[in-house]
């Protein structure tokens, strides 16, 4: 009944609030120490300079001034609201003496107006120098025009623009339409239908999103469903090549969205429940002929790890870890599957990726940390081979999948400038990696939780909770955040303005019980019964903008649904996200402050982008149609008496047919 | 058919909404009828009944000869792939079963294929493109049961030439032999043997075989059972009805042994009453609880053409 009462807690905690005044450092949460992780980052990264005989640290100790002065350096940037670009680019020094930075690498200053890849850069900032739509102005944002994709699942993809054509992506049967943005009223150009196996729906895993496309060298390349990836002529529509890469009969889908590396397509497959032994493919961007494949499971020959691999942690030493950690052959259905992010450091030539919780077997029947699952690589994007390794969730319980987006930045960290890697992780904690060896730099948790107390930066494990550990036939209550995390697939934005991350995201926590009889393939089996509901405060989501210097939240806005939308900030200083019940929302990536919304036709749950079109002005553009896993119950007619569907993501959100219906549309705003 | 429904015949053979119900449409069966009205028509209001209904049906059935259109249907959603179970080409029990029922009902059968994996009650009957499941857990919520028609067992299966004749989850021997096992899921989700293993601490001589399969090959879950004969395992333990039916067919002599306990306590159940699943308040449940009754005899002698194991207790 716990659940019931925070579900109807749930229904009264709309709330808003922010921090009026710009950067005053907010105090110390109390829910970190109450989670075992005692005081902020800053706190601990000053404990962890002072000469340890094991700390990493010791050997570049700084001062604790010189770390503050740091530190206040950013935020007095950040305080400058008519700041310069390059003032404010505290966050993000120039590196010397490398010319021309590539596009998108984490020193790139550049802005062509354009959205060529999801993560709009390689650093995945999702950030945009465009200024015509500032915080000032924005309230006069006005609708442009509208398409309608005719698909009614959930629609997660982020619009792409190039050349002053749009492209968009539909959820299954994967449709690509190209619109004329030079003409009124942005008519189609050409729509390319990949005639996907409908069969791919019933055999594969999960659901039939998509979350993109990505452009290189005059092609739109992207996944279907049934495993393949295409190449499509961005000018004709005209198929370029085809490849099939994952095989649905074995359970594998194909959701998400690749990147292109130089002459690489870089993609991965879905499906962990379904047996699927994860990889990340590399197919050649000419042909789509297959360049290399590496798997998150076996033996290090197949999972590329070799001289190169440098072990930032002893766990991850020693020979075939992707054998060893696991039981007899349980590794050749172990799951870690990639459909996720990738990220891209040029200077580094390095690629960065998750890998998803493991699987099928229930986690007593797996001893061992289960590598390579749950965690994160780097990669040589030329060859495949991993560099290094680190792992969220070793041994993972709850299907913390470890494969949201990793945004590359470089932060006055410890006195030095760091190359580091900022990750809103599923278990609750914002995690700052340094990206060129893989060392944990802090972890500090941005909602409840329960599930574990804490991660411990010398071990680099996360310290166990033990008693919330499931087991059969017994109901563990208060698991947080639930199966989805404290953040899914929903990519952050990182403004080097305001030196924040945003954080849209779900507040959800769950128990886990019992026993119930499923069948699949004509077998029964043993299902447990997740239910999910509203977590500490009673709302089911938040938008949450982070510091990731101090390790706390500078503000935060509670939604009344999880937000299941990517984000996207600007230099205008304007953060754009959505909500599940079709709000488009606009606000002030100082404070928070709501400064517009538009009611959309359906939830959105997609990727807002802003570009500037052939007239010179800045547009907002962004998917509506409710769905995926959040969204399943509007999407997928799902019983609201069920609880326990959708993994248990239905009863979370039994209300959600109430506030919105199917319908994918694209919605484009400017001034 | 006791409100035959006259102008159905203007929509024979067309998908109406499902929540209705009545997965038969338009011309009502006079033959299967007949035996309902008989039994009405000891009352008077039965034999009024019987007077309009036969009127209706009357009007139904020209207005479908005009039609040319005798559509009656049993709807079907089934696996095209799933032997023992059911095929695209009718020959598995599921399939029999489903030509038993609509034969009854006067009906033919229409399938609608589905892989019976995560989601497909909700692209099959919820999605009212078929208003049938023929086998399915008597207590799975995902849909309304009726009656029970058989109860199975998981059963060990092993080569019988290998004499291991195990009987029970707490045999000693289980510490060390290689056994396989269905797997389906992860976190909490497993088969029940899984988790009875677990409990008894044998891990790591466990060999996972997945639910699911390769599905471009034919019947997919059915590699468990060569494993057993092939001797990858020492044994297998095996949802019954795949288990009798591949047997039949190993390359070696198999043995079937239900497990012990049927229910290991506090809740872990071995044994599953089946019933045949409907959409929530479809009115074809009462009439296929019916058949279930009538049809007794005809289901179990299906049952042991295909060496589907029964496991003992009466069916709730």
């Amino acid at each position: 009944m716990v659940h019931l009462m925070r579900y109807a807690r749930a229904q009264t905690g709309r709330s808003f609030y922010s921090r009026p005044e710009c950067c005053r450092v907010p105090p110390p949460r109390s829910r970190s120490q109450a989670n075992g992780v005692e005081g902020s980052t800053l706190l601990r990264l000053v404990d962890s300079v002072h000469p340890t005989p094991s700390g990493s640290f010791a050997g570049r100790a700084r001062p604790l001034a010189r770390l503050t002065a740091a530190a206040l350096l950013v935020l007095l940037a950040a305080c400058d609201g008519g700041a310069k670009e390059n003032r404010s680019q505290g966050t993000a020094p120039r590196t010397g003496g490398v010319g021309t930075p590539a596009p998108g690498s984490v020193s790139d200053t550049t802005e062509d107006g354009q959205w060529t890849m999801p993560a709009k850069n390689y650093a995945s900032t999702r950030y945009s120098r465009l200024t015509q739509i500032t915080a000032q102005n924005v309230a006069g944002l006005k609708l442009a025009f509208t398409f309608s994709t005719g698909v009614n699942r959930g629609h997660e993809a982020a619009p792409l623009v190039v050349n002053n054509t749009m492209y968009i992506v539909t959820p299954f049967p994967n449709l690509l339409y190209a619109l004329d943005l030079t003409k009124p009223g942005a008519p189609m150009k050409w729509k390319y239908d990949p005639h996907p196996a409908s069969a791919a729906q019933g055999v594969a895993c999960c659901d039939v999103v998509n979350r993109g496309a990505a452009y290189a060298d005059g092609k739109i390349v992207y996944n279907t469903l049934d495993g393949h990836t295409v190449a499509v002529d961005a000018e004709t529509g005209r198929e370029v090549w085809k490849a099939r890469v994952a095989d649905y009969n074995r359970g594998e889908s194909f959701t998400m969205a690749p990147l292109v590396v130089k002459n690489h397509v870089l993609v991965g497959n879905s499906g962990g429940e379904f047996g699927v032994r994860g990889w990340v493919t590399a197919l050649d961007l000419a042909t789509g002929r297959l360049a290399w494949r590496a798997y998150s499971t076996g033996p290090d020959s197949e999972v590329l790890i070799g001289p190169g691999f440098r072990a930032q942690y002893p766990q991850y030493q020693g020979k075939d870890l992707g054998v060893t950690s696991w039981p007899p052959d349980a590794w050749k259905i172990g799951g870690g599957t990639m459909w996720g992010w990738i990220s891209y450091d040029p200077e580094l030539n390095l690629i960065y990726h998750g890998t998803a919780n493991p699987g099928p077997w229930n986690a007593e029947q797996r001893p061992g940390d289960n590598l390579w699952t749950a965690g994160i690589f780097a990669r040589d994007p030329d060859t495949g081979q991993a560099r290094w390794f680190y792992q969220w969730s070793p041994h993972d319980l709850w299907d913390y999948d470890g494969i949201n987006e990793q945004v590359l930045v470089d932060l006055p960290i410890g006195g030095q400038t760091r190359k580091v890697l900022l990750r809103a992780e599923r278990d609750g904690y914002v995690y700052v990696l340094d990206r060129t060896n893989g060392q944990v730099l802090s972890a500090d948790p941005f909602i409840d939780v329960t599930s574990t107390l804490g991660i411990d930066l010398k071990t680099g494990r996360p310290r166990e909770n033990v008693a919330k550990h499931p087991e059969l036939g017994k109901v563990m209550r208060d698991i947080c955040p639930a199966a989805p995390g404290a953040k899914d697939w929903q990519p952050t934005a990182w403004s080097p303005r305001t030196g924040l991350l945003y954080i849209p995201h779900q507040n959800l926590c769950m128990d886990f019980e019992g026993v119930e009889a499923s069948y699949i393939a004509g077998t029964p089996y043993v299902g447990a019964n997740v239910k999910m509901y509203a977590g500490h405060g009673g709302n089911r989501g938040a938008f949450t903008a982070w510091d990731p210097i101090h390790g706390r939240i500078a503000w935060e806005i509670k939604e009344f649904f999880p937000v299941w939308s990517g984000s996207v900030a600007t230099a205008g200083d304007v953060v754009f996200y959505g909500t599940m019940d079709g709000w488009f929302k606009a606000v002030d990536a100082r404070n928070g402050r709501l400064l517009w919304q538009f009611k959309c036709g359906s939830g959105i749950i997609g990727q807002p982008i802003t570009y500037r079109g052939p007239d010179g002005k800045q547009y907002v553009a962004v998917l509506a149609g409710i769905g995926g896993w959040a969204g399943a119950i509007v999407a997928g007619d799902l019983d609201p008496r069920d609880s326990t569907a959708a993994l248990g993501f239905v009863n979370a959100v039994k209300d959600l047919p109430q506030a919105t219906t199917k319908g994918g549309m694209l919605y484009v705003f400017s001034l | 058919m006791r409100e035959p429904r006259v102008r159905e015949c203007v929509s024979a053979g067309v998908r109406e909404p499902a929540s209705r119900g009545a997965a038969l449409r338009a011309r009502p069966p006079l033959r299967s009828a007949l035996p309902h009205f008989r039994t009405h028509a000891r009352s008077r209001a039965g034999a009024a009944k019987l007077a309009l209904a036969l009127l209706a049906a009357l009007g139904a059935a020209a207005c479908a000869r005009a039609e040319a259109e005798p559509a009656r249907e049993l709807k079907v959603c089934a696996d095209p792939n799933n032997l023992p179970f059911s095929n695209a080409k009718g020959e598995g029990f599921e399939n029999r079963i489903a030509e038993l029922v609509a034969r009854d009902l006067g009906a033919r059968v229409r399938y609608t294929w589905w892989a019976q994996r995560r989601g497909f009650f909700r692209n099959t009957l919820k999605a009212g493109t078929c208003d049938v499941v023929i086998g399915m857990p008597a207590t799975l919520e995902l849909a309304a049961a009726t009656r029970p028609y058989y109860r199975s067992t998981y059963v060990f299966l092993t080569r019988r030439d290998r004499g291991l004749d195990l009987r029970s989850f707490d045999d000693p021997r289980l510490k060390t032999l290689r056994i396989g096992v269905q797997i389906v899921g992860d976190d909490g989700f497993n088969t029940p043997p899984v988790h009875a293993l677990t409990r008894r601490g044998v891990v790591g001589n466990l060999r996972g075989y997945t639910v699911y399969g390769d599905y471009s090959r034919p019947n997919p879950p059915a590699a468990i059972v060569e494993a057993v004969a092939d001797g990858e395992v020492d044994v297998a333990i095996v949802w019954g009805p795949l288990a009798g039916w591949f047997a039949k067919q190993a390359k070696a002599p198999l043995s079937i042994v239900p497990v012990r306990p049927q229910i290991d306590p506090p809740f872990l159940p071995f044994v599953f009453d089946i019933s045949m699943g409907t959409r929530r308040g479809d009115t074809l449940t009462t009439r296929l609880n019916d058949i279930i009754v009538r049809r007794r005899g005809e289901i179990e002698r299906i049952l042991d053409d295909y060496g589907v194991p029964r496991a003992e207790g009466r069916r709730r």
